[in-house]
């Protein structure tokens, strides 16, 4: 069994991405040659811009089942409009009118039991991608993608989550940002929870929401504090007073953060970098390990 | 009337801290935070809650176990893999794997499910010193936030009619899933802030995608824009090349970190500072053109 650790925020824009991919290449040495990243943040997936000479070896479409009526065989009963949870059906009978709004199904099934007229059978509609990069060391990235203007984003991360492990011994799931369902079905399977906040009033808010979604899940979780120094002292205060570990503190730094910006995080890596995530792997291995 | 959304397609690139500085600019208007699952906007506009509204947030679904047969036709049923039978052969629904579609329970030969509503999200019009905003809280790890995001612009639109608003201002969500497919319908103008990373970059180009596809008048608007300079020469160019103004190009200052912590926009906290004198003809230009 592998070991899954997702990296989760709450807000916005606090670093999981940085964090994640950090983790990804120096768990390699610190820890396992048989890792592999999982880019959960399909609505805007970025991991693999911090990995210039990904390869791309396989790309499978995600696709869900729309039913489609069949007005010919249709009596106009109205049961599947009845069972549909999401409003995304219109019958009118005296129009003859049955169709499905393809933007609103979640392809749960419930009209294809309701219908006793044969009338429903359902096509594949595209909503995204799932694809496999290997990235030179490690076991590679995979990533999802959702295709823009479908809102369907669970249903990719549902996908990506379902291929097959290829027995890595861990494996890194970079969550998107908030707290509702996306956020809950990428973390729902993982051993443990990397939040990655910054020392602002933003942060600590959405923290907070981030760690009562955990508690209500009951997972185990761990906090990282990225561009510290940037705000001010009320995220330690928080953090020490409700007894949750701090795992590391990375400093706010100009020049990386203009690494970051031409996905360079990877090239020359400051030492002092290096050490804060050697320091985090470690505090991991004797948890997870 | 007209409706602006602050969007960004990346989380962290300073859509709250601009659309905070146009509350305490724009006259006559009516704000709205559509990033109900990490809402933001309240810390800074410290609201006097006058409504507190209470809004579905799906259904909760359990287990009559002494009905139960263990016929386990439910989880042949089940497309999202919510249901599972334990070791003693006793059926467990997994709640934040559920969607909600009650097709378990109407499959049930002996009537053995039941689903509830859960009513875990709120929204609220409040007052502000700037003027009226509505805005919202999810429970943990809740779903249907695209309906919520609806609901509350549905609110703001309102209330914008009774008092003949000029500007309704909508803080919007990250990413390019349900929640900003909610926040996009019927908007006028959408403003994109971006920062000069290629993964703001990245973010942002597929964000354009969707809002293209609702024919809406986009601005763009580059923050920390000397982070790196070439990023965001690059920024531009995309820009130019897609007819898509850039209304404003805001330096990176810790002033805006301050402001926040203080609970006070940029405008209030130093109003003659050049932000503010950036964003003031940032507010001309969304509307002058």
């Amino acid at each position: 069994m592998s070991i899954k650790i997702a990296i989760a925020s709450g807000k916005g824009g606090t670093g999981k991405t940085t964090v994640s991919v950090n983790l990804y290449y120096f768990m390699q040495e610190y820890w396992s040659k048989n890792i592999q990243l999982v880019d959960c943040d399909v609505e805007e997936p970025n991991d693999i811009i911090f990995f210039p000479e990904a390869v791309k070896n396989t790309e499978d479409e995600v696709t869900h089942l729309i039913p489609e009526i069949d007005t010919n065989k249709c009596t106009f009963c109205r049961k599947c409009v009845e069972y549909c949870e999401f409003n995304a059906i219109v019958v009118i009978p005296p129009a003859k009118f049955a169709e499905v709004n393809a933007s609103l199904c979640h392809s749960c099934g419930a009209c294809s039991v309701a219908c006793q007229d044969h009338a429903i059978t359902e096509k594949p509609l595209l909503i995204g991608k799932v694809t496999r990069y290997s990235t030179g060391s490690g076991n590679g990235l995979l990533e999802g993608r959702l295709k823009i203007g479908s809102a369907m984003q669970t249903m990719v991360i549902r996908k990506l989550k379902k291929e097959p492990d290829i027995k890595n011994d861990i494996i890194i799931y970079d969550s998107p940002p908030g707290t509702s369902c996306p956020v809950v079905i990428t973390v729902a399977n993982a051993d443990y929870i990397i939040l990655v906040t910054e020392p602002t009033p933003f942060g600590l808010h959405d923290l907070k929401l981030t760690i009562d979604m955990l508690k209500a899940i009951d997972k185990p979780y761990g906090v990282i504090v990225n561009k510290a120094g940037l705000g001010n002292e009320e995220i330690y205060e928080f953090l020490e007073k409700e007894n949750i570990e701090l795992l590391g503190k990375i400093p706010y730094h100009k020049g990386y953060a203009a690494k970051y910006a031409i996905g360079g995080l990877l090239k020359n890596i400051p030492e002092k970098f290096k050490n804060y995530y050697i320091e985090i792997i470690d505090k991991l291995k004797n948890k997870l390990s | 009337m007209d409706q602006i959304t602050i969007l960004s397609g990346k989380g962290g690139t300073g859509k709250t801290t601009l659309t905070a500085a146009l509350t305490s600019i724009a006259e006559n208007a009516v704000f709205c935070d559509n990033d109900v699952d990490a809402a933001n906007l309240h810390l800074i506009l410290q609201p006097k809650v006058k409504e507190e509204h209470s809004f579905d947030s799906g259904w909760v679904v359990s287990v009559n176990e002494e009905k139960c047969n263990s016929c386990r036709i439910c989880e042949d049923y089940c497309r999202f893999d919510a249901i599972h039978y334990n070791e003693k052969e006793k059926i467990e629904i997994n709640p934040f794997q559920c969607e909600g579609c009650r097709l378990c329970e109407r499959v049930c030969p002996v009537q053995a499910i039941t689903s509830i509503k859960n009513k875990n999200n709120y929204w609220y019009v409040s007052d502000t010193r700037f003027g009226p905003f509505v805005h919202a809280k999810m429970g943990p790890g809740e779903e249907n936030s695209g309906k919520l995001v609806t609901q509350v612009r549905k609110k703001a639109i309102e209330i914008a009619r009774n008092i003949n608003a000029k500007f309704i201002i909508n803080d919007g969500p990250a990413g390019i899933g349900c929640p900003v497919i909610a926040s996009l319908a019927g908007t006028g103008k959408v403003v994109i802030v971006i920062e000069p990373t290629l993964s703001g970059l990245h973010d942002a180009q597929r964000l354009v995608d969707l809002v293209r596809m609702f024919n809406i008048q986009i601005y763009a608007v580059i923050n920390k824009y000397d982070i790196n300079e070439k990023v965001t020469r690059n920024i531009e160019k995309y820009l130019q090349e897609n007819a898509i103004s850039v209304i404003g190009k805001i330096p990176f200052h810790t002033d805006l970190v301050k402001a926040m912590i203080v609970k006070k926009t940029i405008i209030e906290y130093n109003p003659e500072s050049e932000i503010s004198g950036i964003i003031r003809s940032i507010w001309e230009k969304i509307n002058n053109n």
